[in-house]
């Protein structure tokens, strides 16, 4: 129980009358870098809320770093960023306001935003390569973009553990290869993440632990799952960024301390 | 224009027209980045019953309203919460019991029901220095929630589990912008009246995001466009004899249409950073 990140044992959730999760055992030591994997419905999403304590669970406890969700307070230790098609609110908010509100759990309430804040922020809009529309509004960016933008919020505040809900869906191969250099940089200093993903892509090479659900189980735990000649997709080399290319420069920059 | 501030009564109204023109579209642009335009109608309606409390019971109407009104707010704020399906028909039943009960109570307490239109529609010699100053105090308490709430107040109405995952009292902030809005609702109601108090909340921030790109500069062109219409709409209830509520309205819906064609010229013609941003992305 000590030092692990998540641990959900015996985890059940129902929703709407129906078991949506069953029997659940996790757990998440730190610098695992876990994904989870699964046909759609079969309750990834579910999963990595109710570790989150967002979904309430019918049987069975989980805790964040030790504490039950209701209890915990650290919350500047996880960052989520949750599956959205689009970032939502019916006023507009630039690029820059929805990034910096990912430094909220680092905030006191009575002080302004300080150096550090603008810095982290401008820091995880380099690492998406959006620092050019900061100040655009969110939802006039593309869907790929507008995903990034969720991933730059979550990485504004500096999180200790990463809970990514699908953040490569609808991201063009660049900027998978970018996220890639960046979690590959924060878990070589022992950042842990919990990625849902149908393509791990990119993403491949960073994982070291796949769980893989069908209709709310768990049917593998263990290493992921190995496509042959893995180290020859070209995805691979991505990950290791070379400053000639502008894409990846601005990972070279990302710097989360 | 000069001559009108003679009155006192004209000077009274006009400054509490600048705090309800600074308040509403304030604690307004949480309510539509929430999409919840229709919160302030609610609680209006379920305002005028705390309104026909204080005319019965011979207290200040201005204390019954506050009181009702936060009531039935929270009331709202939970209904919301709790169901996802059945909760627009108890919303609906909310608003027609407000209503009745407001009618039924401002009637029994005067025999009669002319002073309730006052109360819809707003009036402008109605309202006395002394309410003007508890007003006073209640447009501080919410411009001061606006700014020490606001971040987490943006990111609740933005992204409510995110909020959560963030460590935010979700639960807490929802509540809190409920309540704030009934005490909006009762800061504008003398003016601008029950029914129409709501569209100061919404016009005048569906009027700055056409001409705007963030929440905050969002918020502070609806307060201007807020101040101007509840000022301009006054002043015009005062020269030709109308009801001061539908004469702010209809200034506000007013910079509304000119606020869509300033849009329009202002995106046809192209911004430079807007030019600049369809080559990088
Ligand atoms: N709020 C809800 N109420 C009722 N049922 C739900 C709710 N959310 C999810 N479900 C059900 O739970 C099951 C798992 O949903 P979940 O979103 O966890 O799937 P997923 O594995 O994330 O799928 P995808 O790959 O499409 O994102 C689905 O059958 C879905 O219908
Ligand atoms: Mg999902």
């Amino acid at each position: 129980m000590s030092g692990a990140v998540f641990t959900m044992t015996g985890g059940r959730v129902r929703l709407d009358g129906k078991d949506v999760l069953k029997d659940i055992d996790l757990r998440v030591a730190p610098g695992d870098v876990l994904a989870v994997l699964g046909p759609n419905g079969s309750g990834k999403s579910t999963l990595i809320r109710a570790l989150l304590g967002l979904v309430p669970m019918a049987a069975g406890r989980t805790e964040i770093y030790g504490s039950t969700p209701a209890r915990f307070r650290d919350w500047k230790r996880v960052g989520y960023v949750p599956q959205r098609l689009t970032v939502g609110g019916g006023v507009p908010a630039t690029v820059r306001e929805v990034v910096a509100s990912g430094r909220i759990a680092r905030q006191s309430r009575f002080r302004p935003s300080s150096k550090a804040d603008r810095a982290a922020v401008d820091r995880a809009l380099a690492a998406v390569d959006l620092a050019d529309r900061a100040r655009d509004p969110a939802h006039r960016l593309s869907g790929g973009q507008q995903q990034r933008v969720l991933i730059a919020r979550a990485l504004a505040g500096e999180p200790d553990a990463f809970v990514m809900d699908e953040p490569t869906a609808g991201v063009d191969s660049a900027s998978q290869a970018a996220l890639a250099a960046t979690l590959s940089r924060l878990t070589a200093e022992g950042r842990t993440v919990v990625l849902v993903a149908h393509e791990l892509g990119p993403l491949e090479p960073l994982i070291t632990r796949a769980v893989v659900l069908e209709t709310g189980r768990v049917v593998h735990d263990g290493a992921p799952p190995q496509p042959e000649g893995a180290c020859a997709l070209p995805g691979h080399q991505h990950v290791h960024p070379h400053a000639r290319d502008p894409e990846t420069a601005a990972i070279a920059s990302w710097d989360p301390t | 224009m000069i001559e009108i501030l003679q009155f006192d009564f004209m000077r009274v109204a006009l400054v509490l027209a600048v705090l309800m023109g600074l308040t509403a579209p304030a604690i307004g642009t949480f309510i539509v980045q929430r999409r919840l335009a229709l919160l302030g109608d609610g609680i209006g309606h379920v305002a005028l019953t705390g309104v026909g409390f204080g005319l019965l019971t011979s207290t200040s109407p201005i204390l019954g309203a506050v009181v009702v009104s936060a009531l039935g707010a929270v009331a709202i704020e939970v209904l919301r919460a709790r169901s996802r399906t059945g909760g627009d028909v108890a919303l609906a039943l909310l608003f027609y019991g407000g209503l009745s009960g407001g009618v039924i109570l401002t009637s029994l307490s005067s025999g009669n029901g002319s002073g309730l239109q006052a109360y819809l529609f707003g009036s402008i010699a109605s309202v006395s220095r002394g309410d003007l100053y508890v007003v006073m105090g209640l447009a501080i308490a919410v411009l001061a929630i606006v700014v020490v709430f606001g971040r987490e107040l943006f990111l609740l109405c933005q992204d409510e589990e995110v909020a959560r995952a963030s460590g935010l009292p979700v639960r807490f902030l929802s509540l809190l912008i409920a309540v704030t809005a009934a005490v909006t609702v009762v800061i504008a109601m003398r003016a601008i009246g029950l029914l129409l108090v709501s569209a100061l909340m919404v016009v005048p921030v569906a009027a700055a995001q056409q001409l705007t790109r963030g929440f905050k500069s969002t918020m502070l062109v609806a307060m201007a466009i807020g101040v101007l219409s509840a000022v301009a709409g006054l002043v015009g209830s005062f020269e030709y004899s109308v009801p001061p509520g539908p004469s702010i309205v209809m200034f506000a819906m007013t910079v509304f249409v000119a606020a869509v064609l300033g849009g329009i010229l202002m995106r046809r013609r192209g911004r430079p950073d807007d030019q600049k941003a369809e080559v990088t992305g």
